[in-house]
């Protein structure tokens, strides 16, 4: 867990910052969730941020306070210094379920983003072409959506995203309905795609190897409420050997981190 | 579709046709029961006059005429609104109570108050297939507007859609195949309530009428005849809906 590759990225500058970030749900039976607790965090430009923690520990939350899905119910989130109260232009989610538009075919699912913003058919076609070609699905372009295999369905989705050209990307475990196989190829194509153009990345996942596979930096979070317990740099050089003592080292050392959260402490 | 076919489906109806034809040859009663081919004849002469009140073919076409009038109008309102109901709780709220209030109340029994208000003619019939179309419109489009995904929602929201695009590319793109079955069950219903407002009071034209008029006349085979009809241009009108859904809202039941 060297410091020689974050050298680099530590001097970008910050474009995202989470401060003393909390939400509590109120729930139907009049009782009260608090799905995450006093968050703190910021992504630098063009980082790969992992979020990483038990289920129900507030993940989704997180990611739809950040997209503007959610309101926090204290703290605030800023995107370059404006706070978020609403979808910005400028990030894009992806989704775990299946998200894509089964009327539309696949093309006008991709370019779904240009045509809102009023972006003429043929310019939008060919940026939605790119696109496609950049996540390996060229000659798919009148496909329907229920015609592609799970793994494809989210490679469009991240099209579809891209498209719009956001500065940052929130995914929210977007292969965490794949066969183990088509899910590292799909990290493998995923880091590509990032290394390509460059954005800044929150991804939750439920994997460890995933987020130690992807990741500059793994946010480890407690169990619900949700607050950061640690922080794990990664700075292996990509790509990730998944067998290397390093990468093992550091794995070990996360799997350490959630398995404290999964023992259930005394109750209080 | 494709059952209509095997063997087994046209048996039953094949014994009926033949006990029928026995029956009306034993009886030997043209009043009480036409033979198969007195009833053929009428249907295959759809353009001879009906006892001076009109042919086959022109009761069908006054007939088709205002349950597609009256549905439109029902469809017209009956969309807009449950779309408004179905994105908006409050504006549910305030629609709910009145709706649950008329919706148990049959079509043909708005009829007698119909031709009060409007008096005889079009408009007083219109009326009541609005009604018989409006409520099964209007409930399915309510549910399709509330079934569209969250996430298909989410989506355009991230993407930077406005309201009105929101509406026009998710909302009902998203709830057109159930907005679609609620317009052919509305149209099912459009029909039977014409056929049976044709009956009543106050008409001179149409399928219902028809058949009532030649029961005083004693005319078994023009009401048979007309039946026949009244089923094969419901039929029709439901296939045709059914072509429709298959081949633009095939993606709601290709979706895994
Ligand atoms: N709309 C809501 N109303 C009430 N409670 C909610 C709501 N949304 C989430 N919660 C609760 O907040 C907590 C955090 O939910 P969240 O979906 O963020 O967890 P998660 O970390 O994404 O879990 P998973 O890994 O299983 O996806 C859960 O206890 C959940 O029940
Ligand atoms: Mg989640």
């Amino acid at each position: 867990m060297s410091d020689k590759a974050s050298g680099g990225l530590s001097e970008q500058r910050i474009i995202l910052e989470i401060r003393h970030l909390s939400k509590t749900f109120s729930t139907d039976t009049g009782g009260e969730v608090v799905a995450l607790s006093d968050m703190d965090l910021t992504a630098r430009e063009g980082e790969f941020i992992c979020i990483l923690g038990p289920s129900g520990c507030g993940k989704t939350t997180l990611l739809r306070i950040i997209g503007g899905l959610e309101k926090a119910t204290s703290g605030e989130v800023q995107l370059e210094g404006q706070v978020i109260d609403g979808p910005s232009p400028y990030m894009a989610m992806i989704f775990q379920e299946y998200s894509l538009y089964p009327w539309r075919t696949v093309i006008d699912n991709v370019a779904f983003g240009l045509e809102v913003r009023g972006i003429p058919r043929n310019d939008r076609y060919r940026i939605a072409r790119q696109y496609l070609a950049l996540i390996g699905l060229t000659g798919f372009e009148e496909s329907r959506t229920y015609e592609l295999s799970g793994g494809m369905r989210q490679r469009v989705a991240v099209a579809r995203a891209l498209a719009i050209e956001p500065r940052v990307l929130l995914m929210d475990e977007p292969f965490g309905a794949l066969d183990a196989q088509t899910r590292n190829r799909m990290q493998f194509e995923l880091l590509h795609i990032w290394e390509k153009t460059r954005k800044t990345v929150i991804f939750v996942t439920h994997s460890v190897d995933e987020a130690v596979f992807l990741a500059d930096r793994i946010v480890v979070l407690t169990r619900r409420p949700g607050r950061i317990k640690e922080i794990v740099e990664v700075s292996e050089t990509r790509p990730r050997e998944r067998t290397a003592q390093a990468f093992i080292a550091i794995r070990r050392h996360v799997l350490d981190l959630i398995s404290e959260e999964s023992t259930p402490p005394s109750k209080v | 579709m494709g059952g209509m076919r095997r063997p087994i489906a046209i048996i039953l109806p094949l014994l009926i046709l033949i006990g029928w034809e026995v029956a009306a040859i034993v009886i030997n009663n043209e009043f009480f029961l036409p033979k198969l081919e007195s009833v053929i004849t009428v249907i295959l002469h759809p353009t001879a006059d009906v006892f001076g009140s009109g042919s086959l073919i022109e009761h069908a076409g006054f007939s088709i005429e205002r349950v597609v009038l009256g549905f439109i109008i029902g469809a017209v309102i009956a969309v807009p609104l449950g779309v408004g109901m179905g994105r908006s709780h409050r504006f549910e709220e305030f629609f709910d109570t009145t709706i649950q209030i008329f919706r148990p109340i049959p079509p043909i029994a708005w009829l007698p108050l119909s031709l009060a208000w409007f008096k005889i003619g079009i408009t007083s019939i219109l009326f009541i297939i609005f009604i018989g179309a409006f409520f099964p419109i209007l409930l399915n489009t309510i549910d399709a507007v509330k079934g569209v995904k969250r996430t298909w929602i989410e989506v355009a929201a991230t993407l930077g859609t406005n309201e009105r695009q929101l509406l026009s590319k998710v909302i009902l793109p998203g709830a057109a195949p159930t907005i679609w079955t609620g317009l052919r069950v509305g149209f099912g219903i459009a029909w039977m309530t014409v056929v049976a407002a044709e009956m009543l009071p106050g008409t001179s034209h149409g399928l219902g009428y028809m058949i009532l008029y030649s029961y005083n006349f004693g005319q078994i085979q023009y009401i048979i005849a007309g039946m026949i009809v009244i089923g094969i241009i419901g039929i029709g009108f439901d296939f045709l809906f059914k072509e429709i859904e298959n081949k633009r809202f095939s993606w709601r039941s290709l979706e895994r």
